[in-house]
Order: C-alpha cells, then sequence, then structure tokens
C-alpha cells in the first residue's frame, strides 16, 4: 500500500510516470494533472518519483498494518 | 509526506521551473543535488555557474550562490571564481550549444588547463529555447528549423573532445539514469581537476516533435533501450552497436590541477606580494 502525494502546482502532465508506472496506477486528466486512480494496485517502486522531470509526484509505502 | 531530503537545495518560490512538459533538464537537475547531497556539499561553499539557454535555467532554480553568465562563458567565470577562492566547490551547467559551439574554445581550453570544476552539459541535441535549430550535437539526418531536409554535417561527441582536450574525468549517462547520472557526477565532485559529465536530456518539444520521436516518456524509454554500459559496449561487435551509445565514465586520470600549477608559478615568481 503506498500514499501518493501530488503537488499539482508543478505537474504539468507530460505523462512520465505514467508511461513508466508497471502497474498503469496513474493517470493525467484532461487539466494536465496527474491523479493515482487504481491506488491499491501501487507496488511502491518509485518510478514515477525518481523519474517526475517537476518534482511533483511523491509515493511513500506504508505498512499495511500501521495504515488501518 | 516526508519532505525529499533533496528538496532543500531548490529555491522553492521558483518552483514550477519553465521547462517544457516532458523535458529531461528536471531530471538532470535533480541528479546534481541528489550527488550534491551525497557528497555532502555546504550550500555556502558550493558555486553553481551556467550560461545560456535551456539548460542554464537551473542555476535560477538551485539554492547556492549561482550566477547566470554570458552564453558560451560559463566556464571562464567558473575558473575565475576557483582561482580567487578555490576552497569553493564550482559546478558549471551548460548546454551543448553553450558548451560546443558558442563556448567551444572556451570549453577545450577549460579541459587542457585542468580547472577543478565539474562541468555538466545537457546535451538535447538541438537548441531548444530558440526554437529548435541544429546544434553541433544533432546527429546526421535529423531534422531542426535550420535544417528543414535533414543536417548534412557529422555531430560532435563532447565526450570525445573533453578526452582529447585533457579533462581528468570524462563520464555519460542520460535522464533515464537518474541514479547512475548522480553516481558520475558525484564521482566527478570527488575528482580534483576538470570533470565533464555528459547528461544525455529529451527535448519533446523542439527535437522529439520535429523527428516524430514521441513525447517525453517515449525518448526516455527510447535512452532506456538504446545506451549501453561502457563494459557491455566494448564488448558489442561493431554491426550491434548501430544506434546505440555508451554510458559511463569514459575516463579518470591524474594530472596537476590549475590551481596547484598557478600556485608553484607564484612561487617559482618570487611569491605573491
Amino acid at each position: 500500500m503506498s500514499v501518493f502525494t501530488i503537488r499539482e502546482e508543478r505537474c504539468k502532465g507530460c505523462g512520465i510516470c505514467v508511461t513508466f508506472c508497471p502497474k498503469q496506477v496513474l493517470e493525467v486528466d484532461e487539466l494536465s494533472k496527474v491523479h493515482a486512480v487504481r491506488k491499491e494496485d501501487c507496488i511502491g517502486c518509485g518510478q514515477c518519483e525518481l523519474l517526475c522531470p517537476d518534482f511533483a509526484i511523491f509515493v511513500d509505502k506504508v505498512d499495511k498494518e500501521a495504515a488501518k | 509526506m516526508m519532505e525529499r531530503s533533496y528538496e532543500k537545495y531548490f529555491r522553492e518560490n521558483r518552483l514550477p521551473h519553465i521547462w517544457c512538459p516532458g523535458c529531461g533538464n528536471g531530471l538532470a537537475m535533480k541528479a546534481i543535488v541528489m550527488a550534491i547531497e551525497e557528497k555532502g556539499l555546504s550550500q555556502d561553499e558550493t558555486v553553481i555557474v551556467s550560461g545560456i539557454g535551456c539548460s542554464s535555467r537551473a542555476s535560477g532554480y538551485m539554492d547556492f550562490d549561482t550566477l547566470h553568465t554570458a552564453h558560451g562563458r560559463a566556464i571562464p567565470f567558473a575558473t575565475g571564481i576557483k582561482l580567487a577562492n578555490p576552497k569553493l566547490h564550482v559546478i558549471v551547467i551548460t548546454g551543448d550549444g553553450d558548451c560546443t559551439a558558442i563556448g567551444g574554445n572556451h570549453f577545450i581550453h577549460g579541459c587542457r588547463r585542468n580547472v577543478d570544476l565539474t562541468v555538466i552539459m545537457f546535451n538535447n541535441e538541438i537548441y531548444g529555447m530558440t526554437g529548435g535549430q541544429g546544434s553541433p550535437t544533432t546527429p546526421l539526418g535529423r531534422l531542426t528549423t535550420t535544417a528543414p531536409y535533414g543536417t548534412s554535417v557529422r555531430p560532435f561527441d563532447a565526450c570525445h573532445i573533453a578526452m582529447a582536450a585533457g579533462a581528468t574525468y570524462v563520464a555519460r549517462s542520460t535522464a533515464y539514469h537518474v541514479r547512475h547520472l548522480a553516481k558520475l557526477i558525484g564521482e566527478g565532485i570527488d575528482n580534483k581537476g576538470f570533470s565533464f559529465i555528459e547528461a544525455y536530456v529529451q527535448c519533446p518539444t523542439a527535437y522529439g516533435r520535429k523527428n516524430r520521436l514521441g513525447d517525453g516518456g517515449a525518448m526516455m524509454k527510447w535512452m532506456r533501450d538504446n545506451a549501453v554500459q561502457l563494459s557491455a559496449w566494448e564488448k558489442l561487435p561493431e554491426e550491434k552497436r548501430q544506434g546505440k551509445f555508451p554510458i559511463g565514465c569514459f575516463l579518470k586520470r591524474e594530472a596537476e590541477d590549475f590551481n596547484m600549477a598557478y600556485n608553484e608559478l607564484v612561487n617559482r615568481a618570487g611569491g605573491a606580494r
């Protein structure tokens, strides 16, 4: 389970995170902002955060038990 | 969310940056701050010097003592800083046009003098900011606004120039390989002498669109699939090298740096008064 922090003011909707997400968790909306639409599929690999050129998306892996 | 540790190196009020959606410059800038953080450089004792161009906007977003200089002249300004105050870590951010065309001579003579600088050249293979004119690194046959039927001139390999001109550390990585790039920049910071790191970045707006290379993500996939680590590249037969390019550290050598050589000269001449 992962927690997403998306800084919308920084996101330009380039879609690099969408391209490299191995689980198709992310989607860019019509206003060119990214959203985590399938959070439950996230495996917490961190590719979206590492490859975001705008420092807009952050993903933190959380313990399942702690999240409850 | 815990704020990421590298965020403190950015000027928060200057973000979001002006680079186009999908541009790789942000990734190269991220790699630089990751390297600075890893090496534990102080923000007060690190100077970022940049020239002119898309890449050189980076100095404005980074919270250090920064200098945005004249076109192609980042290396001479940086040389001055390093000579005046040798304890500073001087990092130069430049682009392919800024470094190999407008500042070509400054670049080769910076290498020759072996000034203790870390030069990171963002290579997007085009003049992005001015509208997509062909640069010295535009590959043969690629379309640009100044070459609508394709470039007819062979490109420079900036790493080869740096090696031939006398740099003491030469490496290349890409925007896709952020951690690898950060590691190479870190090695460049450690090297006492002229370190040159080429960061291959994508320009989806001027270069990718004209050459139908897709968006930023598609261009980064191309880097992922075609960049070959140097150790594997050396074993690759010539016919399989077609369309691929090597990444990694190409050269590391020992040579006296400019500050030391200059101090010796001063002593030989009777010392500074």
